[in-house]
């Protein structure tokens, strides 16, 4: 038995020789991209380590000396990051809730359109602040919500008080989900689209010979059609649950607005980079990013249970 | 009417029906145009300030087009060198990232678009495995600017995120669904991998890499946070990160208090200027490349 396995293993090591001497200018191209993640990709994520040892600037970036769970002890006595993690929470379920229905919907709509050129044009506008610099889109909300902006004098009109919408703890998270929603609408549907597309025209017919008008083709025929889509893209949603919109977050949070609008990402740039505390802010984020994969791996055991669908 | 006739005949179904169908794309059409005005007034709302006077802007007077009409914001901006110097910026890096950054995605996804290779069981999860979990802020920023010694360098924001995992998924499944006859004929007559990728793959490959070229050179265009992390000299930023420090100028005076509303207004059409001013070459640019970025992603999702 075990001279047979050895055998096999020996084959198989020939076997692969082989293949290497065959294929080796192919397996060549992967050189340089693979020195490239490791470098970029694996290194940081060891240098993970550091929220368990301690390291303060230098270029060993693996850390002085071992700590254990001190920094996670630390953040887990901390109130601002508690404050960030409920924040990292609220906004992103809020925002998925709001979300998430009004893009299917929109795909939707979209697809019932039948002049085509009207439809392109609507997608093609509806796309176009997925390409914009966060900076610019952080800049227009600023324009739009600020005293003299057309939001302030609608209310003014109307006979009401003015907002400082942006500095108000309270108006950061309508902020955030309104701008998303705007930013992010038409480049949401282009999945969904996709899938749509793919649906056999056939059982169109079969509905229709049925007698279902089109919105019951929509229920019965469409979103079946797309299941899998919408199953895929929110497993995505969830397993991002624990990431914000970072580059938004940043641009438009002010000291005034941290109580809603700071998030675990924002919290460890300020630790860790302003602050200069690697070590403390690096275990804030190693939790994200463990709190967020474990997310993922759920989503879509679960989805895999409940529908056929899942990533993989 | 014929329209109406269309409509049943298409549907198959009774008159009555059709009427609700006409209702639903009246409603449809409202719809749409709601969400097109929804998604372009802040850029009219944007372009009317940067043409109206600052005392128009302050007293609340523009909200569709420009009040007391000016070009002069525009003038003054363009007299002073400073936009030119961080737009060079923006497009060498922009050029230089986004050629560094196609080659690295296509000698990466053609490898792992062949399934003969053994070895890319092991290939596959080790690059997308990333997709899943980063190495997060610190330690990336820690490894560039404290081991790397890439700081207050082009490079820091070229090549650490010159390879996009989705967009290495994109290619793969492209090259994978590429006919293999062309290929094997090559390989038959002494051409090599080299000559294959070079000579057959990439001219082969111009949706793919039409798409991908837009999607990289778009995120360089934008990118304001690596240069934020790690450019310390100002005449290195590019246009974007300059764009930030104007906006962000005006937050810096709206934290002290409302009373100091009226000093950040005095800015409002300057900004709207260079909001602008950067956002013009995408906007301009984008009607006519946008197919190929819905191309990229349709790439993508047939494997999905």
């Amino acid at each position: 038995m075990a001279k047979q396995k050895q055998q096999k293993n020996h084959l198989g090591k020939v076997k692969l020789g082989k293949h290497l001497k065959k294929e080796w200018m192919l397996y060549s191209f992967l050189i340089i991209p693979v020195i490239y993640y490791i470098i970029f990709k694996y290194i940081p994520m060891l240098g993970n380590v550091i929220a368990f040892r301690k390291y303060s600037g230098g270029p060993n970036i693996f850390g002085q000396k071992w700590v254990g769970l001190r920094y996670f002890k630390q953040f887990f006595r901390d109130r601002s990051f508690w404050n960030a993690f409920r924040n990292t929470l609220t906004l992103s379920i809020t925002y998925l809730i709001f979300r998430f229905p009004i893009t299917l919907t929109f795909a939707l709509l979209l697809n019932e359109i039948r002049n085509l050129k009207w439809k392109k044009f609507v997608q093609t506008v509806s796309y176009l602040p997925h390409f914009i610099s966060m900076v610019i889109i952080a800049g227009m909300i600023k324009e739009v919500v600020s005293l003299t902006g057309p939001i302030n004098t609608i209310i003014a009109s109307l006979g009401g008080e003015k907002i400082s919408f942006i500095q108000e703890a309270p108006w950061f998270p309508p902020i955030y989900i309104i701008s998303g929603i705007w930013q992010g609408l038409g480049w949401g549907t282009i999945l969904y689209l996709a899938a749509m597309t793919g649906i056999n025209m056939e059982l169109y017919e079969a509905a229709k010979v049925d007698g279902a008008n089109r919105f019951q083709q929509a229920i019965h025929v469409t979103i079946p059609g797309i299941m899998p889509t919408i199953v895929t893209l929110l497993i995505l949603d969830i397993g991002g649950i624990m990431g914000s919109n970072f580059e938004k977050i940043i641009l438009l949070y002010l000291p005034s607005t941290y109580e809603t609008a700071d998030v675990i990402s924002t919290l460890v740039y300020r630790m860790g980079i302003t602050g200069g505390n690697f070590s403390y802010a690096t275990a804030v984020g190693l939790f994200e990013g463990v709190v967020g994969l474990i997310l993922v791996v759920t989503a879509n055991l679960v989805s895999r249970k409940v529908t056929e669908a899942s990533l993989w | 009417m014929a329209k109406k006739d269309s409509a049943v005949s298409m549907s198959g179904v009774k008159v009555k029906k059709s009427t609700g169908y006409k209702i639903f794309i009246v409603v449809n059409t409202l719809i749409m145009i709601g969400v097109v005005f929804f998604t372009l007034y802040p850029f009219i709302y944007l372009v009317a300030q940067s043409f109206s006077s600052e005392r128009a802007i302050y007293a609340g007077e523009v909200s569709f087009y420009p009040v007391e009409f000016t070009t002069k914001t525009y003038e003054v901006i363009l007299s002073k060198p400073d936009f030119f110097i961080y737009y060079k910026n923006t497009i060498v890096y922009a050029v230089l990232g986004t050629l560094i950054s196609l080659f690295g995605s296509a000698i990466l996804a053609y490898p792992l678009s062949k399934q003969r290779l053994v070895l890319n069981k092991f290939f596959t999860p080790f690059v997308v495995f990333t997709m899943f979990f980063a190495g997060g802020m610190i330690p990336s920023y820690v490894l560039i600017a404290q081991a790397l010694h890439m700081r207050d360098t082009m490079w820091a924001i070229i090549i650490p995120g010159a390879i996009s995992t989705y967009n290495v998924l994109i290619m793969k499944s492209f090259f994978a669904g590429l006919p293999g006859e062309l290929e094997e004929a090559a390989s038959i007559d002494g051409m090599n991998a080299y000559g294959i990728f070079a000579k057959i793959i990439i001219p082969l490959s111009k949706p793919v890499l039409a798409s991908m070229f837009l999607f990289y050179i778009v995120g360089i265009w934008n990118n304001w946070w690596g240069p934020f992390l790690y450019l310390d000299t100002k005449a290195k930023w590019p246009v974007a990160l300059y764009l930030r420090q104007i906006i962000m100028g005006a937050t810096g005076t709206q934290e002290i208090g409302v009373a100091s509303e009226e000093a950040s207004q005095i800015a409002a059409n300057v900004r709207s200027c260079c909001m602008v001013l950067t956002a013009a070459p995408i906007i301009c640019v984008y009607p006519f490349v946008q197919k190929y970025f819905v191309q990229g992603m349709m790439i993508g999702s047939v494997k999905g």
